[in-house]
């Protein structure tokens, strides 16, 4: 259950760099290949909030696909999970997205 | 319960010192607001939001947590510390692992161990039987460690110059790979007890490690694991990922993984000199 303390970054980063100003809305994005779940993100988030100036806010999640790139052929292609083979089987890869854990934004009332 | 402050909150993190001439207690520490050198930002100038405003963050989520994993690395090269991270599912072996490597290189290698456990002192007792000095941290609630919490255990573990520094995670094989601590590199190890497919079902962890040790191979007649099939999947996860074969119980294969560490001690020396 990483997710609480993930959820606990979003928090600590988003109160501090609202000074004070009620935060309406924040936008992340986590990668579809990160292990993180965006459905226990939101059910950290409600409860990590409760007391902060993020209490309330709406958690906006931008799910990144995952894709990667092939260190034998040089194609681009879409992964489904961490692993994976380019089409043309090597399994040398390089995740170019889908690993993202990231904050966007946030929108202060 | 807690010397510094008396409470008997289990659900935070807890650090408790088993070096030698201390009789294990525990101290409290709010691992929240531990950190004097925090990157608290002060902005001089004031740039209050306007109302409804958008205001870009693009910040990694773990960002705090990398900024001290970073501080960590940099107090580890600072001292010519290779620290390791152990990780791995709960029964593993871990800590009979550690257990061997202490009674082994103890001789030649200044080594000394951070437990990471939910609850109990268990591990640390058996590893402080050693006569190695060991700190638990007990993550209460957390089901891996963090950057901030291994700091809080190096305070009181104070590690040597030129040493080693053995970090048992928590025996977990999900959250603990997505946490950097600072550490030289993780090893992640495998008991032959738990299934081939362990690599495909849990890729974070081994694609973030450096080095997999496959343990309890004095089992392998007693059981239907398939090795190559098991290094096949590692590999497919992680093209990179050294392999080594043993048996913390017989002692088998214990000389390559030996082999490793004294090779990853040199290794820091020199980029020390550098």
């Amino acid at each position: 259950m990483h997710e609480l303390g993930i959820t606990r970054n979003i928090v600590s980063i988003v109160t501090e760099k609202a000074q004070g100003e009620q935060v309406r809305r924040v936008t992340i994005e986590i990668g579809k290949l990160s292990a993180v779940l965006p459905e226990a993100i939101r059910f950290c988030f409600d409860i990590v909030s409760q007391g902060t100036v993020v209490e309330g806010a709406e958690l906006e999640i931008l799910e990144i696909s995952g894709t990667a790139e092939c260190r034998t052929c040089g194609s681009q292609f879409e992964l489904e999970q961490l692993y994976g083979r380019c089409p043309c089987g090597s399994a040398d890869i390089t995740r170019l997205t889908g690993e993202e854990l990231f904050i966007k934004q946030m929108v202060t009332a | 319960m807690c010397t510094t402050c008396g409470c008997s909150d289990t659900a935070n993190p807890r650090v408790t010192n088993l070096k030698p001439g201390h009789t294990g207690e525990t101290v409290h520490t709010r691992f929240d607001h531990s950190h004097p050198h925090d990157d608290h930002h002060h902005h001089d100038h004031d740039h209050r939001h306007e109302h409804g405003t958008t205001v870009p963050i693009e910040q990694p989520i773990l960002a705090k947590n990398d900024r001290l994993a970073e501080r960590n690395r940099g107090w580890f090269l600072g001292r010519n510390i290779v620290a390791l991270n152990l990780v791995s599912s709960p029964g593993s072996g871990k800590t009979t692992l550690l257990e061997r490597t202490i009674q082994d290189l103890k001789h030649d290698i200044n080594i000394s161990v951070i437990e990471g456990d939910q609850e109990t002192l268990f591990d640390a007792e058996r590893i402080r039987k050693t006569g190695c000095p060991v700190v638990q941290i007990n993550t209460g609630a957390g089901c891996h460690l963090e950057a901030d919490m291994l700091a809080r255990g190096l305070e009181t573990l104070q590690p040597p110059s030129n040493s080693l520094v053995l970090i048992e995670n928590v025996g977990n094989l999900v959250c603990p790979a997505l946490f950097d601590l600072g550490e030289h590199a993780k090893v992640v190890i495998l008991s032959v007890t738990e299934g081939e497919d362990k690599p495909l079902k849990y890729p974070h962890m081994f694609k973030n490690a450096s080095m997999m040790i496959l343990n309890k191979i004095d089992l392998l007649p007693h059981l239907t694991f398939a090795v190559s099939k098991c290094l096949e999947f590692a590999h497919l996860v992680n093209p990179g990922l050294q392999v080594i074969q043993v048996s913390a119980t017989t002692g088998e294969g214990l000389h390559n993984w030996y082999d490793w560490v004294t090779s990853q001690i040199k290794l820091s020396k020199q980029q020390g000199v550098r």
